[in-house]
């Protein structure tokens, strides 16, 4: 009894301080491949104007029912939080490529969790396709 | 004994698995325009005869800030203030007939308000405005977390706007 009372203890212990050493490495950690998550998140649209792009990525948001948390053209980021009983975060950022051509990337958080199902993502590029008129292509690696 | 030691074992890992049960995906719909979209779009935009955007923006900030809203973030070059009011929302006789049924009450509540405005043509400017907030109630639970969908908000908003535009315009 006393043998099995201490393993029990032994394996409360372990598994407290795993969950310590975790959240030390939760800063750094991304839960899927870095490569196959950048694959997911990103597209390529045909377009030159960084700032016409940011405002419909925000037009885009609020469509989505975001409420816009903050903007910035220099950094081309712009994020925002749905809240319909649940928090959704999202954050996109745009940076050029090459000279006619410009990437966005978005990341999703959903309560405590990232989003790494690529169906969300790709509902959310087909809105800001409709948005800017353009056809959002899959970025190449 | 053994018997004890794999019943616990049992127990704990179903502890386990419900946990891991209970961390909630997001829903299909999320990122889906919904056919309630085209509606919110039109409750919460108004469309003011102006090229000038950045006196738009000057006057929409000092609405806000009339209604007692913090400037938290703007961008002048994308057209976007993000504000935020934090209020008590305890109505008196509400709170002693929760009190004596010794229910919960709602007791403090956040507003975030985004304005966003976008040039439609050389003459006309778009300014959308999106309400959402977050309840707690007296014992600090979170107990509302949605948009404002009010008409009356938006439509009392957009009247007072228009008057600080013509303030800002003649300079009062």
């Amino acid at each position: 009894m006393r043998k099995h009372v201490v393993i029990i203890f032994n394996l409360i212990l372990a598994l407290t301080l795993y969950a310590c050493a975790a959240k030390q490495k939760d800063i750094l950690r991304a839960e899927e491949s870095q490569v196959k998550l950048r694959s997911i998140q990103s597209r390529v649209f045909d377009i030159t104007d960084p700032n016409r792009l940011l405002r419909a990525i925000i037009a885009t948001l609020q469509d989505l029912g975001f409420v816009i948390d903050d903007a910035d053209e220099t950094l081309g980021t712009v994020s925002g939080t749905k809240r319909s009983g649940h928090a959704l975060r999202m954050t996109v950022s745009i940076r050029p490529k090459g000279d006619n051509q410009m990437i966005v990337r978005s990341n999703a958080q959903y309560n405590l969790q990232t989003v790494e199902d690529p169906e969300p993502y790709q509902q959310f590029f087909a809105a800001l396709s409709k948005s800017l008129f353009l056809e959002a292509q899959q970025i190449e690696r | 004994m053994s018997r004890k030691f794999v019943a616990i074992c049992a127990i704990l890992s179903f502890l386990g698995f419900s946990l891991v049960a209970c961390q909630h995906r997001i829903p299909k719909d999320a990122f889906i325009l919904s056919p309630e979209s085209l509606k919110d779009r039109q409750l919460q935009t108004r469309i003011f005869e102006t090229n000038d955007e950045k006196k738009l923006l000057t006057a929409s900030a000092a609405l806000l800030q009339d209604l007692g809203y913090t400037i938290e973030e703007s961008e002048v070059s994308c057209g976007v203030i993000v504000s935020s009011r934090d209020r008590n929302v305890t109505e008196v006789g509400g709170v002693v007939c929760f009190i004596c049924l010794g229910a919960p009450y709602e007791q403090k509540q956040k507003i975030f308000a985004s304005l966003v405005t976008r040039p439609i043509d050389d003459k006309r400017i778009a300014v959308r405005i999106t309400f959402q907030h977050m309840v707690w109630n007296n014992q600090r639970m979170l107990v509302k977390n949605e948009q404002i969908n009010d008409p009356e908000i938006y439509q009392k908003f957009f009247s007072k706007l228009s008057t600080s535009v013509f303030l800002i315009a003649h300079e009062i």
